[in-house]
């Protein structure tokens, strides 16, 4: 197991490097640079600019510098928030995003799994169809509608959270947002699990259960449960990478200092430091968390090897 | 036997299933009852509700079935009781295994912690003294090396193993009765003949009645004390086993009597053409290695087999799951890369590729085990079998082609306007006529047939294997027949070669290989075959 992990770990340099190559030659395809948007700046100043951030060069000499500052830890200075480097604005930003998007999960999981077994449990009856027609309405009902709408709600009609704000953390400022991003994440959640737990009690081993008179119980939990829960851990993976990340409508809405936004605002302004930082960050979370899904996969399933 | 107490009384039991389609009466009201101590048979072919009978006794239909009548297990009526109630008999005193070994265990858990479970639900044993249980049940069963066993996981066991640790489940709370469903049909012939060992054994010692619910008539007539024959979800006959094979009265029992594929065939000349032959052909497939992974496992699934199949000659391949017998089918088709070489006719085929192969493909069909995967649902019978001509002779028209499909179904007995309708709309038997069907209506020279009759029912079986006869006879076909059933194998072909571990092991014509096996796993296959098909021992 060891081995294997070390492999995967071992192979995701090579793969980190073309997707940093890719966004880095990319982004650089895109008309425009940092400096053009700004109203007002002289040719000269703009030159001075650009020589200072070295964006005259070549291509090819600016990617070398680039990989070069990236292997000792250093993601540049942002061009628009001149005040500050990439990872001054990730290590403020991204713990406020990690913890929404992990809450969100964490709630997503447990909420999904126990109301897709309740569907599994009494499939084609009323429970199974109110469960059915939950998650079809989470699923499709976009974000940007749920986030008004809770905060119209519960801000403004009954006051009972703040309409937005980190407010340092405070638990009552986070309510809202995981809501949010939790409820389309449930609904996901629920039709897998109820679709993998109907397979699951449907299995020969079940019937063994049965036919040896053990409790519902044991049954459902212990031996359906364990089994059906597999699509779920693959599921993990790609979420947890998405949700961890943040989000650009939550966290504008709800006025969030998260990194969600950085993306968007980012790749607009053409903050080439800033958006290559958030490529990087997303694509070590979601090399990880797969393999964190994998290794658990053997966790869960003993016929699942890797050595 | 005949003075001990009812145990088990089903009385006018009906079975019914909702579907689309409306209501479905699987068991239309019978009458079964189990003494203390015997062995009874529930005798049938697919769909004659044998299962379902007893699934309706313990609780386990389908959540759109419903049992009505009643299920008598020493005074208390099993289809009435509370879950928690019958939680208490299911598992303890009335116990069940099942037809698929491979998939009957959970897993998930170690098979310690699956035997110890019901162990410790039924008798309220701590966990250790469960431990020492479920090692005792496992030396009961003859697991070798049960502590390691305890460790173990399902899939790190054979399927022979696996059903001994149901075995060993179902006796753990020392029950009245023992349900066994079609328990060695998913089983090779040698390992089918030590589990039924096992179980004749374990009723000795134990002394639990036995259920055996079967369609396997060698089982019955060799342990079986009653017998209860079941169609289409009614008893048709009952008795004492040894009547019913002397003297069967019902007619459905007698066909079934009858059903053994008989007869034998005639080698062709010695100087009938040669149609296929292989000489040293090998097939090796890599398993597993890639980067940091280390080396990949080489198995080598066919290794020096030679084979030479004439004109109107069948040969059969005889082996256990695993021993490389389809494979080697596959290979001589040139379906899978192989070393050695392969001569079609007098061509040599050892290298050809897809260009070279199309062309004679027609001459060269094959016909697979699986008579539901094996045809598109979503075509129609017409479809199915006139696709190869679209390939093969584009150039006939339509009208044709329905000419063509017409004189295919005619040739293997079904009626022309089953081209119309759709492969799920058949039995078992008569999609095995559609592949027959698909495969004959190209002409071919050669055909391999791949455990054609093993899913079908011995009544089923036999027609199949009469058509296989008589096409044979008109078109002078040479057949490769692969199967691991002596009985049918031995009335179809002329010519035996056994297959162990991808590697010959004897062969020689069909008589000689029956009446003098030379080898020491001939004489086991031979034996198991036999054992259970043709005698009957007195426990």
């Amino acid at each position: 197991m060891l081995r294997y992990v070390l492999r995967r770990l071992l192979t995701a340099i090579p793969t980190l490097f073309v997707i940093v190559t890719m966004a880095f030659f990319l982004m650089r395809v895109a008309p425009g640079g940092p400096f053009n948007q700004e109203r007002g700046l002289s040719p000269e100043i703009r030159a001075n600019l650009e020589a200072q951030f070295g964006l005259n060069d070549p291509l090819w000499l600016q990617f070398v510098h680039y990989i070069g500052n990236l292997l000792r830890g250093n993601f540049g200075p942002s061009y628009n928030m001149p005040d500050f480097t990439v990872t001054e604005l990730f290590a403020k930003g991204l713990p406020i995003s990690v913890q929404l998007g992990a809450s969100a999960l964490i709630l997503a999981l447990m909420l999904g799994s126990v109301l897709g077994t309740i569907a599994a449990l009494n499939q084609n009856k009323l429970g199974d169809y109110t469960v059915i027609a939950l998650a079809t309405a989470g699923s499709t009902i976009p974000t940007f509608v749920i986030a008004p709408v809770i905060q119209l709600l519960f801000g403004l009609t009954w006051k009972l959270l703040p309409i937005g704000g980190w407010g340092d953390g405070a638990f009552i400022n986070k309510v809202g947002p995981v809501l949010t991003l939790a409820l389309p994440q449930i609904a996901i959640v629920a039709r897998l699990m109820r679709g993998s737990m109907i397979e699951s009690l449907r299995s020969h081993h079940i019937r063994t259960a049965r036919a040896l008179g053990l409790s519902d119980w044991s049954v459902v939990v212990k031996h359906a449960l364990r089994g059906a829960i597999l699509p779920i851990v693959s599921f993990t993976g790609p979420a947890a990478a998405a949700l961890l990340t943040g989000s650009v409508i939550v966290e504008t809405i709800f006025s969030i200092p998260g990194v969600g936004r950085y993306f968007v605002d980012a790749a607009l302004n053409r903050d080439y430091t800033l958006v290559m930082g958030t490529v990087v960050v997303i694509a070590i979370f979601t090399i990880v968390f797969n393999l964190i899904v994998d290794v658990m996969y053997a966790v869960v399933d003993p016929r699942v090897r890797y050595d | 036997m005949a003075a001990s107490e009812t145990i088990l009384s089903v009385k006018d039991l009906r079975v019914r299933f909702r579907t689309l389609d409306g209501a479905v009466e699987a068991v239309k009201g019978i009458n079964i009852h189990v003494n203390a101590g015997e062995t009874v048979a529930v005798v049938g072919e697919s769909g004659s509700g044998k299962s379902q009978t007893m699934m309706a006794a313990m609780s386990l239909l389908a959540s759109n079935g419903e049992a009505t009548g009643s299920v008598d297990y020493r005074g208390r009526n099993l289809l009435t009781l509370s879950k928690s109630e019958l939680n208490k008999v299911r598992g303890a005193k009335i116990s069940m295994i099942f037809q698929e070994p491979m998939t009957s265990l959970d897993p998930l858990y170690s098979i310690g912690n699956q035997l110890i479970e019901p162990i410790r639900r039924h008798r309220g044993l701590n966990a250790a003294e469960a431990h020492e249980e479920a090692l005792k049940l496992l030396r009961l069963v003859h697991i070798p090396d049960p502590e390691r066993r305890m460790k173990s996981y399902p899939h790190e066991m054979s399927g022979g193993q696996r059903q001994r640790v149901m075995i060993a489940m179902a006796l753990a709370n020392d029950p009245d009765i023992l349900i066994a469903d079609e328990p060695t049909t998913a089983l090779d012939v040698t390992i089918q003949a030590q589990i039924l060992m096992l179980l004749a054994e374990l009723q000795r010692k134990l002394g639990m009645a036995i259920v055996f619910i079967t369609h396997d008539l060698g089982i019955v007539r060799r342990f079986a004390d009653r017998v209860y024959v079941m169609r289409q979800g009614e008893v048709v006959e009952e008795g004492e086993a040894e009547a019913i094979f002397v003297n069967p009265q019902h007619a459905y029992t007698k066909m079934l009597l009858a059903a053994e594929p008989t007869g034998s065939k005639a080698p062709p000349p010695a100087n009938a053409p040669v149609v296929l032959e292989g000489r040293n052909v090998e097939v090796t497939f890599r398993i597993g290695g890639g980067f940091l992974a280390g080396e990949p496992l080489m198995l080598r699934a066919v290794d020096h087999i030679s084979i030479r199949l004439q004109r109107n000659q069948t040969i059969g391949i005889v082996g256990e799951s695993g021993s490389g017998k389809s494979t080697l089918g596959r290979a001589l088709l040139r379906l899978l890369p192989s070393d050695g070489l392969i001569r079609f006719g007098d061509r040599d085929i050892s290298t050809a590729d897809r260009q070279v192969m199309r062309p004679l493909r027609r001459e060269m069909q094959l016909v697979f085990q699986d008579p539901f995967g094996s045809l598109s649902p979503r075509m129609t019978v017409g479809q199915v079998i006139t696709e190869g001509l679209l390939v093969h002779e584009p150039n006939l028209s339509g009208k044709q082609r329905d000419q063509r499909a017409v004189e295919a179904l005619n040739e293997v007995g079904l009626d022309p306007n089953a081209r119309n309708r759709y492969p799920h709309e058949f039995s078992g038997g008569q999609r095995q006529r559609i592949a027959i069907a698909r495969a004959m209506i190209l002409k071919p020279k050669l055909v391999v047939l791949d455990e054609p009759t093993s899913a079908l029912d011995r009544s089923v079986q036999k027609q199949i294997v009469e058509l296989l006869r008589k096409l044979q006879a008109d078109h002078e076909l040479s057949y490769l027949f692969i199967s691991h059933d002596l009985s049918v194998v031995r009335a179809m072909a002329d010519y035996i070669i056994v297959m162990k571990q991808g590697k010959i092991v004897e062969e020689g014509p069909t008589e000689a290989i029956f009446s003098n096996p030379q080898h020491a796993y001939t004489q086991t296959l031979m034996a198991a075959a036999i054992d259970v098909t043709r005698f009957r021992l007195s426990a």
